[in-house]
């Protein structure tokens, strides 16, 4: 699958070595069918010269940002590797290759008729935006919508901006594991206001991304909680390759991340996560 | 007007307990309200109090010299603050300070420890309520330390 070229037309800090780049397809490119996506989806964004890296979408889903301008794909990534590193000195104008979209996201008809926890840790936010933008849209059935979103500090929390506007939305949790006296919500770790909040288990489902600890401590309390292990869906992270399942390098158990994933039902994956060696 | 029975057994960490518990247990407590700023409890100052936070916000902190008080977690409606009342040298490890107004109910400590020691079938029930959201700070603290979000595995597929 080549890469095809798309151009920075915006680039946004979110904080110190974390921002947003949003990729218009070149000019000449523009009468290929739009990239479409589903939220949980991810690119592969190849930095010239470096490598590819996999970056969840944290835009819109099918959006209307499409129209008459071909593919806008917004992606918020941490630099951390090369190729990340790479991508974090694109700047406005500059190019890159784009191969997607790929694996399999969050299963959104779960939601319908229920109510959807979002539980996000850290950078874990970004591929769950294109849900919570579902979810003020009106294109999930559910019956409520919850974020529980946790972050190292307030200086730390992606989307500032737009959380505030949420909140008048979507009943929202957010806590920071170190926050001084300017800081009006929760301090500990976001298992805290999960393990405290009421919910009706056998009616609800939960999409969980960010740190795996986090995801597992998580799991536990939903558990206990009566929420079924079929109803919580999680975002696994492994390094990719190929992205298309060939390669093997995100092989995990009997499934590729890349393929089969990111995002995978707890009831499926519940034996390999256990396994440490995976 | 609600007793102080029954604001016990509103709050979750007296769910499920007897009816004659509660009215054993009551004596002990009243009723508080602090205000922004003020101390529930203070760092090496005596514990004397067990609190059930009914609604507000509470900062449970620390002071460090040239910084200032740090900010360890915050505590909410129905949560706890306070189990250095259960042992000697009866002493608060941490500063526990209003942050706007806080409703609460305080327990006297030295009341608690003798109706313990009178209905040990009761002080029981109670050490494991506390055992269990002991167990709980102490793993959340273990993950606090761990710095989840600042690891590299908190990118999303990233190389």
């Amino acid at each position: 699958m080549t890469p095809s070229i798309y151009q920075v037309i915006h680039r946004q800090e979110e904080f110190a070595g974390t921002f947003t780049l949003r990729l218009q397809v070149q000019r000449k490119n523009r009468t290929n069918p739009p990239m479409r996506f589903n939220p949980g989806q991810f690119n592969m964004l190849y930095a010239f010269g470096t490598g590819e890296s996999a970056i969840s979408f944290s835009g819109l889903a099918c959006g209307r940002e499409l129209e008459g301008e071909g593919s806008i794909l917004i992606h918020t990534i941490r630099a951390q590797g090369n190729v990340t590193r790479a991508l974090e000195c694109l700047r406005e104008g500059d190019t890159l290759g784009v191969r997607g979209p790929f694996g399999q996201g969050w299963p959104l008809q779960k939601a319908k008729g229920k109510e959807l926890l979002i539980i996000a840790g850290g950078l874990g936010l970004a591929p769950l935006r294109p849900v919570i933008y579902a979810a003020l849209e009106g294109r999930l059935a559910a019956n409520k919508v919850r974020l529980f979103y946790g972050a190292r500090h307030p200086s730390e929390l992606l989307y500032r901006e737009e959380l505030e506007s949420w909140a008048k939305q979507i009943e929202q949790e957010i806590s920071v594991d170190h926050g001084d006296g300017t800081w009006p919500g929760h301090i500990g770790v976001i298992t805290d206001p999960l393990q405290a909040a009421r919910i009706d288990g056998a009616n609800t489902v939960a999409f969980l991304c960010g740190p795996e600890i986090m995801m597992r401590f998580c799991i536990q309390a939903l558990l206990r909680k009566g929420v079924p292990a079929s109803a919580i869906s999680l975002s696994m992270e492994r390094n990719m390759k190929c992205a298309t399942g060939l390669c093997g390098h995100c092989q995990w158990g009997p499934n590729f991340i890349c393929k089969d994933g990111p995002v995978f039902c707890y009831e499926d994956i519940r034996p390999w996560l256990q396994i440490r060696s995976l | 007007m609600k007793t102080i029975a029954d604001l016990l057994h509103e709050h979750p960490f007296f769910h499920g307990l007897e009816e004659c518990d509660l009215q054993f247990l009551a004596s002990c407590g009243e009723n508080c309200v602090y205000h922004d700023g003020d101390y529930l409890a203070q760092e090496n100052n005596p514990a004397n109090h067990f609190f059930l936070i009914r609604s507000g916000r509470v900062t449970v902190e620390t002071f460090v010299p040239n910084r200032g008080a740090l900010c360890l977690l915050t505590l909410h409606g129905g949560d706890i603050f306070g189990w250095s009342w259960l042992f000697p040298p009866y002493i608060s490890a941490f500063d526990a300070r209003a942050q706007g107004d806080v409703r609460s109910l305080r327990l006297g400590g030295e009341c608690l420890r003798n109706k313990c020691e009178e209905d040990p079938k009761l002080g029981f029930e109670l050490m494991k309520r506390f055992a269990k959201i002991a167990t709980e700070r102490l793993q959340s603290a273990r993950i606090q330390l761990l710095d989840i979000y600042g690891s590299p595995s908190a990118q999303s597929h990233a190389t």
